[in-house]
């Protein structure tokens, strides 16, 4: 059968684990080339590893989102592999536990900690969406679909992680605004807002607190990467034509309540 | 191939015409034998033809999703058909101006109007969703997907009747998301933007750039653009979504 995404070039960020691995496999399932990118190419590359043994062609990148020049030059491998570029799955990202302690509300969270976490989450997002929408509009056909991780997170407050919050609520933000300025170029810009799911990222937080978490989830479980992947390879489909702009919501019911 | 709904029984209401019709026609695709309800079965018997058409299996039901004995009996007939209810489409919906004159702001509207409004847009919706989840419970799980709007998000001018409607059935589809998310059955709603149906031809005609300013697409929506979100929501593709507004409105909200 030919997938949802069958002929298109793919890249993802972040694509080392979690749900940007589970997003890359389920590219690749539906007939993508997939370039993987990860702070380091080894780490991308496990990723990869796991596309070739099910059949499919990706590459591995190494690239630090938050610098602009590692930023352009993944794009351009990108493409020098694959000769365009479809879709684009912005999803590197970090938790406020990677730039700081944890448990710190808003006056107790240094600066370093805001500025560490804004330039991953969302100056990460704005570099790898600008390079991305940059070549989007050179190629011939013109156009592409881009889906940007944010966050239930980029809709409500989430205690003692302003940071992250703050983050992911500006990636909804330039997902609107990018969707507005580039809808008529062909290019559709949308994000996915997952609720807790099971990842590497969250674990030390479940470890911690699951039931506390759990209690505030209808469906009273952790989502699964697999389960934000579908979306994000439907949302780059174009079975998802008239969709831009938009916050894909898949949280087990956590924002409803 | 297997399609994301192979096997699975399903209800649209609505199905006669617009995103009803199109996405009676992709479930099928998608593997689904679907129950085509709409007011009249000769209307919901057109979709129907289509579907065998294209190899798939269908039934017509009239029902008027205003009535509660109408509803209760097409869930029956759809059961009776099928054996269960898997996944259910909650779409039937009026526009102003099949309840009033139309272009009116709120001190313009006549009562008779706004309650015509909520009891098909809104009330309707209940009574489906109510006689749809007490099946579901019964066979242990399911899936709902309601047609509220981007109305059911921000306001609209000259339609205040529409918007409470909608809005509500945003409320009411996180409310029942809530109430059912430990017995399997999720529900979650699509908020379309401007869409070609028969249901939008006549503000079209009438002010079609108008609408179009405010989208960024600068074009409307078809019908089967809505319906491949509609199926995706009510696939298991989507075990994790539930009570979420799935927005296809080329840009409109995001402006």
């Amino acid at each position: 059968m030919a997938g949802i995404l069958a002929g298109r070039s793919a890249l993802v960020t972040g694509g080392a684990s979690g749900i940007g691995r589970a997003t890359a496999l389920a590219m690749a399932r539906e007939g993508a080339r997939v370039a993987v990118s990860d702070l380091t190419e080894e780490s991308a590359a496990a990723t990869v590893a796991l596309i070739n043994q099910a059949g499919g062609q990706a590459i591995a990148i190494g690239a630090d989102v938050a610098r602009e020049a590692d930023v352009q030059a993944m794009v351009a491998r990108a493409v020098a592999a694959f000769g365009r570029l479809d879709c684009a799955f912005n999803n590197a990202g970090i938790s406020p536990r990677n730039v700081g302690p944890t448990g710190q509300r808003t006056h107790e969270m240094s600066q370093a900690s805001f500025d560490a976490m804004l330039a991953v989450n969302l100056t990460g997002v704005f570099l790898c969406m600008k390079h991305e929408i940059v070549q989007m509009l050179a190629q011939a056909p013109k156009g592409g679909s881009i889906v940007n991780t944010a966050s239930i997170a980029g809709l409500i407050g989430l205690s003692s992680a302003s940071n992250y919050v703050a983050a992911k609520h500006g990636v909804v933000g330039v997902t609107k605004t990018a969707a507005m300025e580039y809808a008529q170029d062909g290019i559709r810009v949308n994000c996915v807002n997952p609720g807790y799911i099971k990842t590497p990222m969250t674990d030390p937080t479940m470890a911690e607190r699951y039931d506390a978490l759990m209690a505030k989830v209808p469906m009273n479980r952790l989502g699964t990467a697999d389960e934000i992947a579908e979306a994000v390879v439907w949302m780059l489909s174009d079975k998802a034509s008239f969709m831009t702009g938009a916050s894909h919501v898949i949280d087990g019911g956590y924002t409803a309540a | 191939m297997a399609g994301i709904l192979a096997g699975k029984s399903a209800l649209v209401t609505g199905g006669a015409s617009g995103i009803g019709r199109a996405t009676a026609l992709a479930m099928a695709r998608e593997g689904a034998r679907v129950a085509v309800a709409d007011r009249t079965e000769d209307a919901a018997a057109a979709t129907v033809a289509l579907i065998n058409q294209a190899g798939g299996q269908a039934i017509a039901i009239g029902a008027d999703v205003t009535r509660e004995a109408e509803v209760a009996a097409m869930v029956a007939h759809t059961v009776a058909a099928f054996g269960r209810i898997d996944c259910a489409f909650n779409n039937a919906g009026v526009g102003g101006a099949s309840v009033g004159p139309g272009g009116q702001r709120v001190h313009d509207l006549s009562q008779a109007s706004f309650d015509a409004m909520l009891a098909i847009n809104l009330t309707g919706v209940f009574l489906c969703m109510k006689h749809e989840i007490i099946r579901m419970l019964e066979q242990g799980g399911g899936s709902i997907v309601n047609t509220a709007s981007v109305a059911g998000l921000v306001g609209l001018p000259m339609g205040a009747h529409y918007v409470a409607a909608k809005h509500g059935v945003v409320g009411l589809t996180k409310t029942a998301a809530i109430e059912y998310a430990q017995d399997n059955i999720r529900v979650n709603c699509v908020n379309p933007g401007y869409v070609t149906t028969p249901m939008t031809e006549a503000s079209v005609a009438t002010r079609l750039d108008a609408m179009m300013a405010k989208v960024p697409m600068a074009r409307m929506g078809e019908p089967h653009e809505i319906a491949e979100g509609v199926v995706w929501m009510l696939s298991e593709k989507a075990s994790f979504m539930t009570g979420a507004s799935h927005v296809i409105d080329g840009g409109f909200y995001a402006a």
